[in-house]
């Protein structure tokens, strides 16, 4: 009791006085799901990608190697995909979104020129799983069963793997070195690829084979005819033909002026291909008009660029020796192309229709159990077929054709093939709350306009096949990753932990959990809520 | 490797993985001196013990740990020290009400005379400053004293109840300016804003900040500390309480000050304006004045949108007369 005059306590903390007890909501951190990985097809974690990207050189391994748990053609994607990524992306609401299709190719480039590799996750698991096709959902199934340790073997009509990639997309889009390099790396993972090998009786290769599951993605390589009274000397041919020819190394003779019948990313792929044979005028008729073009945008502007032309609201009703016929349309109410009776006359040498393909499925003929609607293969939500053991995705099911969406159906196969080979049910994953524009505090984000790639001028895109769309350099492909949001998730920005007036948070060293509340002295006030750039922290009534 | 132009949320926020050490704050340490402890029994989201904690840790970081504090009566001395509890983790010192300014120098005077280095700080609310300590305060600077004195503007008497202080705005309602007069709340005077006030004493370093630009802020005291004689730092610190805010929009309040023109950011060294921090997204008076229930009285059943034009006007004249357009326009 040593106390100086008139003091009668000695001095203590105020860390004995526990305000946490004033609270009446604390503060919960949260991730929600950012729209991009839930607009990407291919299932890709995005948003935490471009976080590893973020760190520049130290990064782009890793990023690169999360791409691959879930899509192992980074290079071919970041060149070949629609990415609904980007029109799904929260920073569209505020500038324009990121250029998560940029970043993608310019980290798959890195994989190529680094030579990373991937290898088996699991061992060998003895099971023995066959692939009908390698296009990109047969050879994204047959990459993730190899990686769980399943024997693979792909079979293919074709002579070289790649399905559509290969002979459907022109390789002004996607270079050849680029795909042969990326489904080398699936080779190279103990997956046998039997080339030239139709599968003309499933039943018996299964049989022969003693394959325990099977995963069915022949595509829809068919093109889709017109009935067209043409008595005629000019030319019609099929763009699924024509592509496949050209790919193959063919130059048909098309003549000076081709017409292209179809709106679609097809029927792009074939102007502009006909265009780089050399054709000078190249003509898409389309029944309906552009912002009801099934093409996506950026086609139909390269397109433009290269000096095709269009005719709107055309149908095409005959083809005689020195053109076409073409019958003008009008919108009605719904949207729906309706005939007027004017005619006109367009002079083409050729005609190349491309209105859609189908899928033959004439292979499974017999196969008991298997049902198909409108020319393709039922699927549940596993995409198992009616046989137990066989299952199907890509073009062959229904589904959004793409090869994104193709390539996320060989994932999602490979994990219920895997799944159904341990005797397991597949379970489905419950999806958490929407990362939406609403929750970002958009204010703490640098404004930074987007990096576009460069394109190669139209002179030169108009005779040769050399890729049209150019990388990022290094600069700019870290740039763009670093105006991602990272929405919904924490990136331990420092604002919870800075901004609290009570110093209620606590840093960790867990990257996963980078702050804690201390809640004996959190008042509740919410104010790391509120100015959490991400909306990672959400405030929750305390229980009575 | 390559160096991006680029990092995410830049300096807006507290800290970013993405930035050089250097360019980090203070705050964004795990080691930050934590000036104000956990414990204090400040109201929940109070913008002065934010405040307090951002300008001492980074004087505290700036002195090398050597530095004393004085402190006025009012909030933070209220809620900091119950007896026989402190928060403060710096050695600290509370006499009057309106003697802070001269309790500083004179310990500054002390130290001196003892040969010793150790920085001195003042701190008071706006109470302490604008009204009662001015007399001390003026002296201080005239005296040019060396002590960095800070006030934490939160526009009134809010510890002993919400009553007007001299930094009370125009229109507020406070419990002694009804919202029920004529015209409602606090006068439209001539106004007190310390800060031009300081730097026509031309004392070395004025500069007001606010704890939604924590960068800003922790450059200012920096710059401060750098100096001696007498400096001055006005800190606007919104008040959940007395505002009738919410106790999370304290930090949004603070920005929102700024980005309408209601509270300049510039700092001045010997009497002239050195630097101004430009308004990054302006918005009207409006936004600020909506999320805060002392204002209600101008939106209600009888709104005064001429009351909310006068508010708009003196922003106005704010944004023309520091030049705070810059990079918004």
């Amino acid at each position: 009791m040593n106390h100086p005059f008139a003091i009668t306590l000695d001095v203590g903390t105020s860390r004995a006085n526990h305000t946490g007890a004033w609270r009446t909501e604390r503060p919960v951190y949260v991730s929600l799901r950012p729209p991009c990985a839930e607009g990407c097809p291919a299932g890709e974690d995005v948003r935490e990608w471009l976080r590893d990207a973020e760190d520049g050189e130290t990064g782009y391994e890793r990023a690169w190697r999360r791409i691959m748990e879930t899509n192992p053609f980074p290079a071919v994607m970041g060149r070949i995909c629609y990415h609904p990524c980007e029109s799904a992306c929260n920073r569209g609401s505020l500038d324009e979104a990121v250029g998560i299709n940029a970043v993608e190719r310019f980290l798959g480039d890195e994989a190529l020129r680094h030579r990373w590799s991937v290898t088996a996750v699991r061992p060998p698991s003895g099971r023995r799983a066959l692939v009908v096709g390698a296009g990109p959902a047969g050879l994204s199934a047959a990459y993730h069963l190899a990686r769980l340790g399943h024997d693979v073997t792909v079979a293919d009509a074709a002579p070289e793997p790649g399905g559509m990639m290969r002979y459907g997309i022109p390789a002004y889009r996607l270079p050849r070195d680029v795909l042969d390099a990326e489904i080398e790396r699936i080779v190279g993972l103990g997956v046998t690829l039997r080339l030239d090998s139709p599968v003309a009786d499933l039943e018996a290769e299964l049989h022969d084979g003693r394959f325990d599951a099977a995963f069915l993605a022949v595509g829809a390589q068919l093109g889709r005819r017109t009935y067209l009274p043409a008595g005629s000397a000019a030319r019609v041919l099929d763009a699924v033909e024509l592509l496949h020819d050209v790919s193959e190394g063919d130059r048909p003779l098309l003549g000076r002026r081709v017409a292209v019948y179809g709106g679609g990313n097809t029927a792009m792929d074939a102007a502009r291909t006909v265009r780089r044979l050399g054709a000078e005028d190249a003509v898409v008729v389309y029944r309906r008009t552009r912002d009801r073009m099934p093409a996506h945008p950026s086609e139909v502007a390269e397109a433009e660029a290269e000096g095709v032309r269009f005719t709107w609201l055309s149908t095409v009703t005959d083809v005689d020796d020195d053109g076409l016929t073409i019958e003008r349309m009008e919108l009605d109410e719904n949207g729906f192309p309706q005939p007027t009776g004017t005619f006109e006359h367009l002079a083409a040498d050729s005609l190349v229709l491309a209105l859609g393909q189908d899928t033959d499925l004439r292979f499974l003929d017999g196969m008991a159990g298997l049902e198909s609607v409108d020319g393709v293969l039922s699927v549940d939500d596993t995409l198992m077929t009616g046989r137990p053991g066989l299952f199907a995705g890509g073009d062959m099911v229904p589904d959004v054709r793409s090869a994104t969406y193709a390539v996320g159906h060989g994932r999602r196969a490979a994990a219920s093939i895997d799944t159904w080979l341990r005797g397991e049910l597949p379970g489905s994953d419950s999806p958490g709350e929407p990362a939406t524009y609403d929750r970002l505090h958009t204010w703490y984000y640098t404004d930074a306009p987007r990096s576009h790639r460069p394109v190669l001028e139209a002179a030169r895109r108009a005779s040769t096949f050399d890729e049209v769309v150019r990388g990022l350099d290094a600069e700019t492909a870290l740039d763009e990753a670093r105006r991602c949001l990272s929405c919904g998730t924490c990136f331990a920005c420092d604002n919870c932990f800075g901004m609290c007036p009570d110093d209620a948070v606590i840093k960790t060293d867990d990257p996963a959990a980078p702050y804690v509340i201390d809640l004996d002295y959190c008042k509740g006030c919410g104010i790391c809520a509120a100015e959490c750039p991400a909306g990672a922290i959400t405030m929750v009534r305390e229980e009575d | 490797m390559s160096e991006s132009r680029l990092y995410q949320i830049g300096t807006f926020g507290v800290g970013n993985r993405l930035l050089t050490p250097e360019d980090q704050t203070v705050q964004a340490g795990s080691d930050r001196p934590r000036s104000i402890t956990r414990g204090h029994r400040a109201c929940r989201g109070c913008g002065e013990a934010l405040g307090a904690r951002f300008v001492l840790d980074s004087a505290v970081r700036a002195a090398g740990r050597d530095l004393v504090t004085v402190n006025a009566t009012g909030c933070l001395e209220v809620f900091s020290s119950p007896y026989p509890e402190s928060a403060w983790q710096v050695p600290w010192l509370h006499s009057l009400f309106g003697n802070a300014p001269a309790v500083a120098s004179g310990m500054a005077a002390g130290l001196k005379a003892l040969g010793r280095e150790t920085r001195v700080v003042g701190q008071a609310g706006d109470g302490g400053t604008v009204d009662i300590g001015f007399a001390c305060l003026s002296g201080m600077f005239e005296r040019d004293d060396d002590v960095l004195f800070v006030c934490y503007d939160n526009q009134g008497y809010m510890n002993t109840g919400v009553q007007r202080s001299g930094a009370t705005p125009p229109a507020a309602r406070t419990a002694t300016t009804s919202e029920l007069g004529d015209p409602p709340g606090a006068r439209f005077g001539q106004g007190k804003f310390v800060p031009l006030i300081a730097m026509a004493h031309d004392i070395p370093y004025v500069a007001t900040a606010s704890v939604a630009d924590l960068h800003d802020l922790e450059r200012k005291v920096g710059r401060a500390m750098q100096l001696h004689g007498a400096r001055y730092l006005h800190v606007l610190v919104p008040c959940p309480l007395g505002w009738a805010a919410d106790s999370a929009d304290t930090v949004r309040l603070a920005r929102l000050a700024t980005e309408s023109g209601m509270f300049p950011l510039f700092e001045a060294e010997r009497g002239e304006i050195t630097a101004v921090t430009p308004i990054r997204r302006q918005v009207p008076v409006d936004d600020y004045l909506r999320l805060q229930g002392r204002y209600a009285h101008l939106f209600g059943e009888h709104p005064r949108p001429d009351l909310v034009r006068r508010i708009q006007a003196a922003a106005d004249r704010n944004i023309t007369r520091f030049g705070l357009r810059g990079a918004a326009s």
